[in-house]
């Protein structure tokens, strides 16, 4: 057991270490503060504040979409049905099989919707192909919480004459918004370090995002195309985007963590 | 005696088990009706029929009538918040609202249409002295009402079923989850409060059922076996499954 432990802490390490040794270097205020200069795949100059915005556009419109999607959803499912009726049982099965599913799958089917629908990649495409992936995380991470409402203070709720929609919205989700934090976090940290559902849909620019109908860049694909440039210097700002993808991620989970405690105030255990 | 709830044939169906057999009573009024029974006899299903939260049970049925002043709450047309308005309800563990101690008690009067500042904070601060829960929390009304201990817990639970203003009070078991101390305040509120509720109340302990009942319900399998005022169910029982229950046998 313990050296599992020790594998899995070194392993994370090395990870943090190798990315910050390779990137660190490169990482400067030019990186984040500019475009690239001289195209994304070969260019020396400038940096990936297209792929910063783009990614952080993506994740935070898919992260919208697939909340107020998924709150009715996970509502529905443990209020109005109970918890461990059938119909909660197919969802969470259908939810868990969908999870499973590779990206690039995600991608190709957000790839044929937006032929069928005759748009062009664009941030609209790719974010509303992301709202789809990351759709079972947010409902099976959302459903987990929302399992652990006791019945007796739903039924309090009820006794005093309260509707199934007071009691979801006034009591359920109060309860539940410590983990309903959590669940917007981890769609959001899915949601941005994808590369195979964006790379068809969202497609790729040097520019800032500036419309919703055109291409936007995005953090891992900018990471894949410099590290597959064939010169060494781009190859290193790849590392430097990955250290700023991770700096993303930390700043939502340290943010999140905050809210987490913020609401935890009034959560009664059940 | 005033009758305020009679019961004609109710009978409940959990899927294929037949759960409440042909029930048929008369709750009098401002009297404490105690329903004992040995577990899974179905008291608490029948508990839950006054305020009809046995529709949240999945693949229930419910046929008979029972009617809260005349008027039948199982009919399709019947409107299921203004009932259960009628019926507090305190459980068999306290189980507070993820809000302040204030809003627990406001947030029924407040889904019923109360926005009134001053009267919403008249309301918390009556609710909260019927049940001698004031003193202990009128400087902190702020704070999570999950800070409290469970037995002030339980009676902030009862406040809150007071504030809409029921006529009725159900129990399910309203003192299994607590200490002696806290059992005996919530008993002592109980009788002060059937001078204006009519008060129906499940319990498990024989020698509670003798402190605060008027009359007793004794159930078995489904079916009330023996029903009359708590001396001739408790000290002369007439059925055998009565005498065998009450004098200790079966449990």
């Amino acid at each position: 057991m313990i050296f599992s432990l020790i594998f899995l802490v070194s392993l994370l390490i090395s990870v943090i270490i190798a990315v910050l040794i390779k990137g660190l270097p490169s990482l400067s205020w030019q990186m984040i503060s500019q475009s690239p200069v001289g195209g994304y795949y070969m260019g020396k100059g400038g940096g990936v504040l297209n792929a910063i915005l783009g990614s952080i556009y993506l994740a935070s419109i898919s992260t919208f979409f697939s909340l107020i999607i998924g709150l009715p959803v996970v509502l529905y499912m443990n209020i109005y049905k109970k918890g461990n009726s059938k119909f909660s049982s197919f969802i969470r099965l259908s939810m868990d099989v969908l999870w499973g599913v590779p990206s690039i799958v995600f991608g190709a089917f957000g790839f044929t919707v937006m032929v069928f629908l005759g748009l062009k990649t664009s941030l609209l495409a790719g974010a509303i192909t992301l709202t789809i992936m990351i759709l079972p995380v947010i409902i099976r991470a959302m459903d987990e919480i929302f399992k652990t409402i006791p019945q007796g203070m739903l039924d309090a709720s009820f006794a005093l004459g309260a509707t199934r929609w007071e009691t979801s919205i006034k009591i359920a989700v109060k309860q539940a918004l410590p983990g309903i934090t959590t669940a917007i976090l981890l769609s959001f940290g899915r949601a941005i370090g994808d590369a195979a559902s964006v790379i068809f849909t969202a497609g790729y620019t040097d520019r800032i995002p500036y419309s919703a109908l055109k291409p936007v860049a995005s953090l891992p694909l900018s990471i894949f195309f410099q590290l597959s440039a064939p010169v060494q210097e781009v190859q290193n700002r790849a590392y430097a985007s990955a250290v700023i993808l991770t700096i993303i991620i930390l700043i939502i989970s340290i943010i999140s963590r905050i809210l987490y405690s913020k609401y935890d105030k009034h959560r009664v255990n059940g | 005696m005033a009758k305020t709830i009679e019961i004609e044939n109710l009978n409940v169906f959990y899927g294929n088990r037949h759960a409440l057999k042909n029930i048929n009573m008369i709750i009098p009024e401002n009297k404490i009706t105690a329903i004992i029974g040995p577990s899974g006899c179905g008291k608490t299903t029948l508990l839950k029929c006054f305020n009809r939260l046995i529709d949240n049970n999945e693949g229930v049925k419910v046929t008979g009538k029972l009617l809260v002043d005349g008027e039948n709450i199982f009919d399709p047309l019947a409107e299921i918040t203004h009932i259960r308005k009628k019926m507090g309800l305190v459980s068999q563990r306290p189980f507070p609202l993820p809000m302040s101690i204030f809003d627990n008690i406001a947030f029924g009067p407040k889904i019923h249409g109360e926005k009134n500042k001053a009267k919403l904070t008249e309301i918390v601060q009556k609710s909260l002295q019927d049940v001698s829960l004031w003193d202990e929390v009128k400087d902190r009304l702020n704070t999570p009402a999950s800070r409290l201990s469970i037995g002030q817990q339980q009676r902030l639970c009862l406040a809150r079923g007071l504030a809409v203003e029921p006529r009725f009070i159900l129990g399910d078991e309203p003192t299994s989850a607590l200490d002696p101390i806290s059992s005996k305040n919530i008993e002592e509120k109980f009788i002060e409060l059937k001078t204006k509720y009519t008060l129906i109340v499940v319990t498990h302990s024989l020698p509670q059922a003798r402190r605060i009942a008027d009359y007793v319900i004794f159930m078995y399998d489904g079916e009330i076996v023996e029903h009359g005022t708590m001396n001739d169910v408790l000290d002369f029982p007439k059925n055998e499954r009565t005498k065998e229950y009450v004098f200790g046998k079966i449990s």
